[in-house]
C-alpha cells in the first residue's frame, strides 16, 4: 500500500511538471492555437525604421493582426524593407492601406500601425504597401525645431 | 642555502601532489559516471527503484521549492516595481519577473536548494551504505552497486530537477503577479499581456529547461560521487556531505555562466 501511495505521489509530481510546461507555453509565453492558422506575407518600404525589429507587432486600430518576420536593406534603392505576416482572418486589407512605424508609450517598443484605405482591391500574398510613414527620430525632430526657431 | 632549496622543493612537490589528487578524483568521477549509465536500459526492478528515488528526491523537495519560489517571485515584484516606477513603466513588471525567473533564478535557485535538500541527503545515504559495508556486500553477491544504487538516483535527479525548476518559475510568476496586481496596483492586463508579448517559448522556457537538465545531472552526479568516494567513517561522511553542498553550488553557479554565454551566443 505504501508503494501505491508513493507511485501516486510521483505520478502527480510528473503531471504537475507537464501542467507547468503547458501553462508556461500558453499563459506566460503566449503561444496560442489561433496563431498556427494560415497567414500571408506582405511587404512595405520605409525610409527609416528607427529601431523596429523582427517579431514586432503589426496592429490595426490597436488590435494585433500580425508580426514582422523579416527586416533588411534593399541594396538597390537603399530603403529598408519590412516583411510582415498577417493572419488570414484579416484578408481584406485594401491595396491603398497605409503603414506607419509607431511607438508604444514614450520609451516603449516600436510597432507597425496599419490604416485601411478605400480601394476595392485587396492585398494578396507578397503584396506591397505603397503609402508608408517612417519612424519619428527624436534627433531629427529636435534638429527641425531648432532650425525653425533660428528662422524666426 | 641547501635548507631553503629543500623547503622550496617540498612546497612544489606538495603542490604537485595536490594537483594530481584533484585530477585523479576528477578521473574517478568520470569513470564512475560512465559506468553508471544504463547501457542496457533499466529493468522492471530498476523502474520501481526509479519511482522511489523520484519520490524521495523530487516529491519531498516540492514544499521547499514552492515556498521559496513564491517568496522569490514576491520579492521580485516588489523590487521590480520600485525600480520600474521610477521610469513610469510599471507595465513591464510582468516581463521583468517572468524573464528573470525563467532564464536565471528558476534553474539556478532550484539547483542550489536541490543541492542542499536532496544532494546532501544522497551523499549521507550512500556514505552510510559504504560505512556499513552494504556496498561491499552487494559486490560479494555479484550485484553491480553502480547500476543498482547510483543509476536510478542519477536518473531521478535528471528527471526531477526540470520539473522542480518549472514549478519554481510558475509559482514565482504567480507570486509576482500577486504582489504587483493585488498589492501595488499594476494593471492586470498589462502584467500578463506584456509578459506574453516578450516571453518566447523556445528562447526563454526551453533554454531555461535545458539549464536545469544540466544542473540536475551535475548536482546529482556530484552528490552520489561524494557519497561513493567518502571515507567510511562518521567523520568522512560529514566531510563528504559538506563537500557535496559546496562543490555542487559552485559548479551550478560556474556552469550557469558558461551555459548562459553559449545560449545567448554573444561570446
Amino acid at each position: 500500500m505504501r508503494t501505491r501511495l508513493m507511485e501516486l505521489a510521483v505520478g502527480a509530481f510528473m503531471v504537475m511538471g507537464i501542467i507547468a510546461l503547458v501553462l508556461m507555453a500558453l499563459r506566460v509565453s503566449g503561444i496560442s492555437t489561433s496563431e498556427v492558422g494560415d497567414k500571408y506575407t506582405i511587404k512595405a518600404y520605409f525610409e527609416n525604421l528607427g529601431g523596429l525589429t523582427e517579431r514586432a507587432k503589426v496592429s490595426m486600430s490597436g488590435v494585433t493582426i500580425g508580426r514582422v518576420t523579416n527586416v533588411y536593406l534593399d541594396t538597390e534603392d537603399y530603403v529598408a524593407v519590412v516583411e510582415m505576416e498577417i493572419t488570414s482572418g484579416m484578408s481584406t486589407l485594401t491595396t491603398d492601406t497605409s503603414a506607419a512605424i509607431l511607438t508604444a508609450g514614450l520609451l516603449g517598443e516600436k510597432y507597425i500601425g496599419l490604416t485601411v484605405g478605400a480601394d476595392d482591391e485587396y492585398l494578396e500574398e507578397g503584396g506591397v504597401i505603397e503609402d508608408t510613414q517612417s519612424a519619428l527620430v527624436l534627433e531629427e525632430l529636435i534638429g527641425q525645431f531648432l532650425f525653425n526657431k533660428a528662422e524666426e | 642555502m641547501e635548507g631553503i632549496i629543500d623547503k622550496l622543493l617540498n612546497q612544489i612537490q606538495k603542490l604537485g601532489q595536490f594537483g594530481l589528487e584533484r585530477l585523479q578524483a576528477l578521473g574517478r568521477a568520470g569513470v564512475f559516471l560512465f559506468a553508471s549509465i544504463p547501457w542496457g536500459g533499466p529493468g522492471s526492478a530498476g523502474f520501481k527503484d526509479l519511482i522511489k528515488q523520484i519520490y524521495s528526491i523530487g516529491v519531498r523537495s516540492l514544499s521547499i521549492i514552492l515556498v521559496a519560489g513564491f517568496f522569490v517571485g514576491m520579492v521580485l515584484g516588489l523590487q521590480g516595481y520600485t525600480i520600474l516606477s521610477d521610469f513610469g513603466s510599471e507595465a513591464a513588471l510582468g516581463t521583468m519577473v517572468s524573464l528573470t525567473l525563467l532564464r536565471e533564478l528558476g534553474p539556478v535557485v532550484t539547483a542550489l536548494l536541490f543541492a542542499g535538500r536532496a544532494g546532501s541527503a544522497l551523499t549521507a545515504e550512500i556514505g552510510l551504505m559504504k560505512a556499513t559495508e552494504q556496498i561491499s556486500a552487494m559486490e560479494m553477491m555479484g550485484v553491480d552497486p553502480l547500476k543498482r544504487i547510483i543509476t536510478p538516483r542519477l536518473w531521478a535527479g535528471f528527471i526531477a530537477m526540470p520539473i522542480l525548476a518549472l514549478l519554481f518559475s510558475l509559482v514565482g510568476i504567480w507570486g509576482g503577479a500577486y504582489v504587483g496586481i493585488n498589492m501595488l496596483g499594476v494593471d492586470e492586463g498589462a502584467y500578463w499581456g506584456n509578459m506574453q508579448a516578450s516571453v518566447e517559448f523556445y528562447d526563454d522556457v526551453i533554454k531555461g529547461l535545458i539549464k536545469s537538465l544540466v544542473f540536475g545531472l551535475v548536482v546529482t552526479w556530484i552528490a552520489v560521487y561524494q557519497g561513493f568516494d567518502s571515507m567510511p567513517t562518521s567523520e568522512g561522511i560529514s566531510k563528504a556531505t559538506t563537500q557535496t553542498v559546496v562543490v555542487a553550488s559552485l559548479a551550478v553557479l560556474g556552469l550557469d555562466f558558461v551555459l548562459t554565454a553559449i545560449m545567448l551566443g554573444s561570446i
